[in-house]
Parts: C-alpha cells; structure tokens; sequence
C-alpha cells in the first residue's frame, strides 16, 4: 500500500507517494538524494541519521516518514547558511578536528544544536551524557568533545 | 615565501564536504536503471546444502534474477584468494581451502553466502529473498580454535584435517630452551586475544555497472584499495583484463582493515551487473556487517619470558593458537605470523625468542586484519608479561622496562626485523611524568576512603609500519608487491593536483599531503588537491593499511616532487640564462647562485606550459611526474602509555581515570590530525580492553551481532586523553615520518589490562573487563 506524505524539508515543501513502510531515513535519502543523512545501523543505536523534526533531533531510521507528515524537517543540509557559511556548530567540528572519516558527523552536527540550545555552556560530562545515542569509531570523541563545547558557547553568543 | 606547512595544524580541507552533507560514500551513488541485491546468507554454522529452489522468489514482484554458486560454477567464477602464502614448519605451504563466492554444496558459517538476489527496489529485493529455499543438512559446528584443532573436531575442509590451515614458527628453539633452563624467574601467562568485530560505521557497500558497448565494469566499493580490489578480482575470481575494470572507492566512512579485503559481495554485483545488464547496489545493513565483515584478533596464547635474578630478560616463548575463521581471507594468514610474531621483541633486547602459531579454521567470520593486525596481539603478549614479571620480581613497572629497553640502532632483533632508529626511555620518560606517577600513591588512598580500587598500567609498545619492502614482503610469503605510487600534476597557471595510490577513509590525506606538496612548492595548501580512489584517475596503489600512507604513499608523492623541481630547474636555468648547476631551489623559488635573479615556480610551470621560449632541444613540454616508492625497511613507531582507573568492587564498573599517551610517530607533518589518530586507535584498544568482545554460542550463532549485544565504546567510556609525541625521525625515508594511524589500538589494551589487574591485585583476567568479568574476577580472588 502506497500513501502520499507532505511535509517541508529544509525550508522547502517535499511531497510523495510512498509505500507506507517508508523509513523517514529512507524518504530523505531516496526520494530526496538527501544524501547527507547516513545509515549506520539497524537498531536505532548510531545515530548517524540524526534529522530535525519540529526543531528536535530524531532517529529518522527509527521512525517512518509518513509519522513526519506535515513536520518541518531540517536535515545536515539544511544547516549552513544559503551563502554556503557554516554553521557555528560545523565551524566548531572543523575548528576542532571533530570529524575523520566524516560518516557519523551529519548526525553528530545535528544533535549537537539540538543540544547546544538547551545548555550553551555545557560541561564534559553533559556532552558525553548526550551523545549516548551517536556513535563515531574514529575519533574517540574527544575532539567531538571538544567540538561541541566551543559550537554550543558559540551558538549562545549568537555568532 | 609561505610559512612552513610541515607540522602546522591545518584544518582539514575534507571537512567541509563532510560537515555539509556533500561527501559521496558508496550507498550515496545512485545510477541510472539501478537495481537492489539482498544475500540469502547461511542461518546455520555448518550446513551441507541440499538444494536450493528460486521458482517462488523468482516470481515475487520485481525480481530479476537469482544466482547461486552453481551458477558461479558454471560461469567459472573462481573463489576468492588469499594474498599470502606461509610455508609450515615442515616447508609445506599453508593450505588454502577454496572459498567461493557464493556456497558450493556446503556453508561454513552464520552469515555465509547462499544467493544472490536481485530486484527493481531494496524492498522487494529482501521480502523476495526470504522465498529463496535453502533445503540445509545441519552438521556439527566448532568455533573454538583451541577446539578444532583437536581430534574428533568437525571438519571444515577436506584438504585441512584437523581444521589446521598451518604450524608455523619463527626464533630458534633450542636457545630459547637453554636460556630458560638457567633463568632465575619465569613468568607464565595464559590468555585470549579476544575476537573483534570492526564496526566502520559506514557499513560496506558496492554497486557493479557493466556497459556493454564499451564491454567494461566499474564497481563502486566501500574499499581501502582500490587497485589491489581490483587486481584480485579481475586477475584471481572474474578472469578479467584490468583495463576493462574501473573500481572506485570515493569517501568511505572508516575501514580499519575491514574494508581492504576482496569480498564475494564486491565479486558477484560485478558479475551479476553484467548478466542482467543492469547496475546492481547492494549495501550491508549492520546485522550483515557483524555476520560478514572480517573480523579481527582471536588468539589464545601461552607466553612465558626467562629472567635473570635482577629481571634481565633472557629468553620468551610463545606458543599460540590463531582463529582464521572459515576460510582465508585476503590477508588473513600474514595476520598471526609476519605482523605478529616479528613484534614480539618490543622495545627489549629479549636476546632469544621462539614463537610457534597454528592456525586453524572454525565455523565462524573469516578474522582478518584488523587495526593493527598481529601488532596489538603481539604488544599484549609482551606488556602484559613485562607488566607482571614486575610484580612477581617486586620491581618497578617503569624499571624493569629501562633495565631492557634497546638503546643501541639499528638494532636486529631475533625475531628478524632491524629497527633503523628509536628513544624509548624519551617516551616513557615523559609519559610518567605527564602520567604524574608520582602522585599514584596518594590518588590511591583517595579511592580506597571511597571504597574504590585503583590501579595503574603501563604498555611500550613498538610497531612495524610502513608496509613494506616488497623484496621483504615477497621472500615472507606476499603474493603482491608492497610499494606505492604517486603522480603530481602541475597545471599551466601553478596550481596541483596530486593523485595518490593511499586511500583516505578518516585519515585526512587530503589535508596532509597537500601540506608536503605546498610546503616543498612554497604555495597556498588551497593550489593543492589531492585525487584519491578511483583507478581510471591514479595510476596504480596499493593503499592504505598498517599506517603506511605517509611512509610510503607520502614518499612517493616526494620523490614525483623531486622530479618536477628537476625540470623545473633545467626551465628556469634556461629562462635565467645561466647554468643549470647555478640554479638552486627553496620553496617554489629558483633563484641563481650569487645573483638577485629568480624565477617563481608559477612562472616556471607556465613556461612549461606555454613554451615559447623553452629549451625544447633538451626537454619536452608540460610539468607533469609521478613516481613509484618502494621502502627500504619498514618503519618503527614506538611509545609509552600510562592509563590509571578506579574500579567500583560493588559493581565491577571500571572508570578509566587517567590517560597518557606518548608516541613517537618521528616527523609529524600535522599534530592536529596526528593527535586525532591516537585518540581514535586508544578508544578502540579501550574497547578491546573494556567492553568489545565477539561470542559465537557453541552452535555457531553470533551472539554479539549488534550494536545493543557488542560495545563498541560510546563518549562516557573514555576520558579526556593526554596526548604528547617525541621525534627521533626515520632514518630511510625523506620525510622522516613513520606513521601514526594504529598506535593507540595496539597499545591501550595491555596499558588497561595493567592497570585493572593492579586494581585489582589479580595476576590476569580475561578481555573485555566488563563490570560482570571484574566482578566475577574479585570474587574468584575472595575465594582463592
């Protein structure tokens, strides 16, 4: 069974017939080359698929894209300025060596600002806290650490 | 002139890509007409297979086709090969089973390749392949190592009895039992290397094309290598001319050995595109990466090492039993002999060493190299036997390590490798210092008030990296040369594109080896691109693994350098009218001895280009070199760790507390990325020591096969590392670098396992140290 899904993504309204057991995930990636948003996993744990739904950072693997009708949706490509400038929190992740191979760094951007606006100051152990649901075999997450630090203290000084 | 670029931090060219959503991994490619595969893979460990019936999936809708191994048979598809020949004990060669692509009558583990099948989207391709039936015969399943090699074990393969693929062994023997006949202390330990199961977070992925009017393939892979991916597959499996393959591995989101290997995935889309004559994707979902990727370590291990009465070491024995898992993967059987037992010196003048390695096959994944590869197994070995031989001989931990260490270079060491140069007492000076070992005692008591435990652990490990000579490697066994090539192409207004046989997946090649380019030709790093993973575009590689991409990729990209500024010499002596031994050159400046007269690199690579007034009799046009490196000797990172951790005895949770790492990575082109490196391979030794551990139950199924059942860690299992570097540069290499990307995995487990054991007061307990193993391990000490 096919079901038509409306919903705006990235400031734009995206609308579609899809099977009903699309993934949000799915729709993103296929219908939208919206390729920026990563599968990592099957089990809801990598959170390399971290979207904004509502403001709020969600799994979109673990959801299915017709729960986001109506929704407003901002996905890793969403998030520089339409000049092409980054983000404080991209700019905070390039600033500090927060990202290698670059596959866990969509989800890890997008829950940082979700997390930055409710502590703009936050300390190590609140971060490390928060990333419980995004994994990244890379780093060590140090340098994410360090990355979300300095981007939430910037997203606060309105830069 | 532009500020040096070697050993500044530079933010990373790649990164904006990445941060943005724009960089390109294999699912993300989509081509025209594309269809979808899904595996039918093996449910059981061991299983003849009877027969297999595709009527019922062939008519789900938008199914294409479905291929078995007959079909392969038929198409005389061969299996995949292995890249390294070891010669037993006996002077016999190991023996190499045949490894099909997809099953020939019989399965030999969970996750093993049945079918393939192929559907107009993802969707159908799956539900369809639930339909294919597989009528399986279930047979006895052995997962142990230790166990299949002993009599009365089921039987993998007719050509290997007693699962045995080889007993190999390296040292002489009979100075290593003299000298243990006379030591004053020996110290013993048994123990498992504990399996690992990578977990790159990008799964594997690969989509065949073939285009019949050009009669070629272009696979696109989540691969390290893509010119040695595609040297075996065309050469070894399809029986394909290579210039009628194209493998492109674009971004790839991590490896860590995982994705060098030839895998059936990658062989059967490739041929499968071509009988359907459609592109055909398949992506590995995370449950099919924890069945099928290759996994890594799994050693048991008997080591002892003879001391004199003031802990000189006098002699080691090893004695280990490597799990190859079902079948030999590419590099699978180099893993627990060339990369392991030649380790197994360490920083130590150990006079006489003997190591004996039987490999065997079990009914599970294929075990394979995996960051590190042999070198963290052998490091442990080493660290966790120096480590307790302290304790046992009431010497300092740090002490006994001095009493040994290697002072004089080069040095041969009996395990034949010679390493050119090194400073460990440097290391581990610093590292205790930085470690503030020195206020132990007192951070100990603090825990003991709270009813803690403390402990503190040591590893110096040393590594062989840059691999590797190829007249070396080849006399070792390897089926392929071990070299690396690099082209630098100067455009007529000055900028370069530099192509690189190195593969980056995490590493930052992009970024680095620009700064060497920029750097040696005085230019903005922004005049610099570097072109990576894709054969049609570089002219060969061997890429990137056992931290060789600066080593030898790095080094072939400066010996292409070496040409350009040659030419760029005999140019500019002739646009300066002087003599060409006159003309010297400093960072994209040409400049006459003795005069003010110069000549900008651009203005030489324009003339170059646009040769008018050019000295045509004696050189051709352009400015365009590449080069071929290979090494003389491989290369010797080395450095010290010191890890502290309190352990609850209530729970058994173990918190490392303290880190220190100090390494000596020689010349360091960008700490920032070197520092990235580190802090990723200790979190994987961290969670090789802590929480990662692959089960197989005794029938064969994988019992850690996600996320949820195997811990790879998370932001709050680490703490904050200290990280610091001392240089004693390679003394063979022109950039004097010796590579970086393995260090931390290969010494963090014994550092932690040290630690924890010292917490504890126990003499060993088993990897990972989760809260259930401490507790269990205190409460065996209570017992005791």
């Amino acid at each position: 069974m096919s079901v038509k899904i409306s919903m705006k993504v990235n400031g734009k309204p995206a609308s579609a017939e899809v099977e009903e057991r699309t993934l949000l995930v799915s729709f993103i990636r296929e219908q939208l080359r919206l390729t920026g948003t990563h599968v990592g996993c099957d089990t809801a744990q990598c959170g390399a698929c971290t979207v904004s739904m509502n403001g709020k950072a969600v799994k979109s693997c673990s959801m299915l894209a017709m729960q986001a009708e109506g929704a407003d949706i901002m996905t890793i490509e969403g998030v520089a300025k339409a000049d092409g400038t980054l983000h404080p929190m991209q700019a905070a992740f390039k600033e500090h060596h927060g990202l290698q191979c670059g596959f866990c760094t969509p989800g890890m951007v997008m829950n940082a600002i979700d997390f930055a606006k409710s502590h703009p100051d936050p300390s190590e152990q609140e971060i490390r806290d928060a990333l419980e649901g995004n994994l990244c075999r890379c780093t060590g997450y140090h340098n994410i650490v360090k990355s979300i630090a300095a981007g939430a203290r910037a997203m606060a000084a309105g830069k | 002139m532009n500020a040096p670029l070697i050993g500044a931090r530079i933010q990373r060219k790649e990164d904006y890509r990445f941060l943005t959503g724009a960089g390109q991994y294999t699912d993300d490619v989509t081509l025209p007409r594309q269809s979808y595969a899904a595996f039918v893979r093996s449910p059981h460990a061991h299983a003849k297979i009877k027969s297999i019936r595709k009527d019922k999936a062939l008519k789900a809708p938008g199914v294409l086709a479905v291929f078995t191994g007959e079909d392969l048979a038929a198409a005389k598809v061969g299996g995949l090969p292995c890249g390294w020949l070891i010669t037993d004990v006996n002077g016999q060669p190991m023996k190499e089973p045949p490894h099909p692509c997809l099953a020939q009558g019989k399965a030999r583990y969970v996750g093993d390749h049945v079918a393939i099948l192929i559907a107009e989207t993802l969707n159908q391709a799956r539900d369809a392949a639930e339909l294919v039936e597989v009528d399986y015969e279930v047979l006895p399943a052995v997962v142990d190592g230790l166990k299949a090699k002993a009599k009365g074990a089921p039987q993998l393969h007719d050509i290997a009895p007693d699962n045995t693929c080889y007993v190999w062994a390296l040292g002489d023997k009979a100075a290593v039992d003299a000298a243990f006949a006379k030591a004053a202390h020996v110290t013993k330990l048994e123990f498992i290397n504990n399996r690992l199961i990578p977990n790159a977070i990008e799964p594997r992925a690969a989509i065949g094309q073939y285009s019949r009017s050009e009669d070629s393939y272009t696979l696109y892979v989540a691969n390290q290598n893509p010119h040695v991916e595609r040297l075996l597959m065309t050469a070894f499996v399809l029986g394909l001319p290579e210039h009628k393959v194209r493998v492109v591995a674009g971004d790839v989101g991590g490896g860590f050995g995982s994705k060098i290997y030839l895998y059936a995935e990658d062989v059967v889309v490739t041929w499968a595109a071509k009988q359907i004559n459609r592109p055909v994707k398949w992506t590995a979902d995370r449950s099919e990466s924890y069945l099928s990727d290759a996994h890594g370590r799994d050693h048991h291990t008997l080591a002892e090492l003879a001391m004199d009465k003031d802990g000189k070491f006098l002699a080691l024995r090893v004695k280990t039993t490597a799990n190859m898992g079902a079948y030999l993967s590419t590099f699978a059987s180099a893993i627990p002999t060339i990369l392991y037992a030649t380790l197994l010196a360490g920083q130590y003048t150990t006079p006489v060493i003997h190591v004996e390695v039987t490999s065997v096959f079990t009914n599970t994944a294929p075990v394979d190299a995996y960051r590190g590869a042999g070198r963290p197994e052998a490091t442990y070995v080493v660290e966790r036997l120096v480590e307790t031989a302290a304790r046992e001989m009431k010497i300092d931990a740090a002490e006994i390590r001095r009493k040994n260490f290697i002072r004089n270079f080069p040095y041969q060491t009996p395990v034949a490798l010679l390493y050119d140069t090194g400073n460990y007492d440097a290391t581990l000076d610093a590292a205790t210092k930085m470690a503030d070992v020195a206020g132990f005692a007192s951070r100990k008591r603090a825990s003991e008030a709270k009813g803690k435990l403390r402990g503190l652990g040591y590893a110096c490990y040393i590594e062989a990296c840059g691999i590797a000579p190829s007249a070396v490697a080849g006399s070792l066994g390897a089926r392929a040369g071990l070299f690396e090539a690099g082209e630098v192409r100067v455009h007529p207004t000055g900028s370069v594109t530099v192509f690189t046989g190195s593969h980056s997946h995490g590493q930052g090649h992009e970024t680095t080896f620009a700064q060497v380019v920029a750097d040696r030709l005085g230019m903005p790093i922004e005049n610099v691109d570097i072109v990576h993973g894709d054969t049609s575009k570089i002219l060969f590689g061997m890429g990137t693994y056992g931290s060789r991409s600066i080593a030898v990729g790095g080094t072939a990209i400066v010996k292409a350098l070496d040409k350009i500024v040659a030419k760029g010499k005999k140019i500019a002596a002739h646009l300066l009218e002087a003599a060409e031994s006159d003309v010297e050159y400093d960072r994209g400046v040409y400049t006459v001895k003795g005069t003010d007269k110069k000549k900008m690199f651009g203005e030489v690579a324009f003339a170059a280009y646009v040769p008018h007034n050019y000295p045509h009799d004696k050189l051709e046009p352009g400015l365009n070199e590449n080069a071929f490196y290979d090494p003389s000797n491989f290369t010797f990172p080395a450095g010290s760790y010191v890890c502290e951790v309190e352990v609850d005895p209530e729970t058994g949770k173990v918190k490392v507390e303290r880190w220190t790492a100090v390494d000596d990575f020689g010349k360091i082109i960008n700490p920032m990325i070197v520092e990235g490196q580190v802090h990723g391979g200790l979190t994987q030794g961290i969670g090789q020591a802590l929480t990662e551990g692959c089960q197989y139950d005794s029938s064969g199924q994988l019992v850690t096969g996600s996320f949820m059942d195997y811990c790879i860690p998370r932001a709050d299992d680490v703490p904050n590392f200290q990280v610091d570097t001392r240089e004693t540069p390679c003394t063979h290499n022109p950039l004097g670098v010796k590579g970086c990307g393995e260090a931390g995995a290969i010494g963090a487990p014994a550092a932690l396992m040290n630690a924890i054991t010292d917490a504890l007061g126990v003499k060993d307990m088993p990897m990972p140290a989760t809260p259930q193993a401490v507790w269990q391990a205190l409460k065996n000490k209570k017992a005791a």
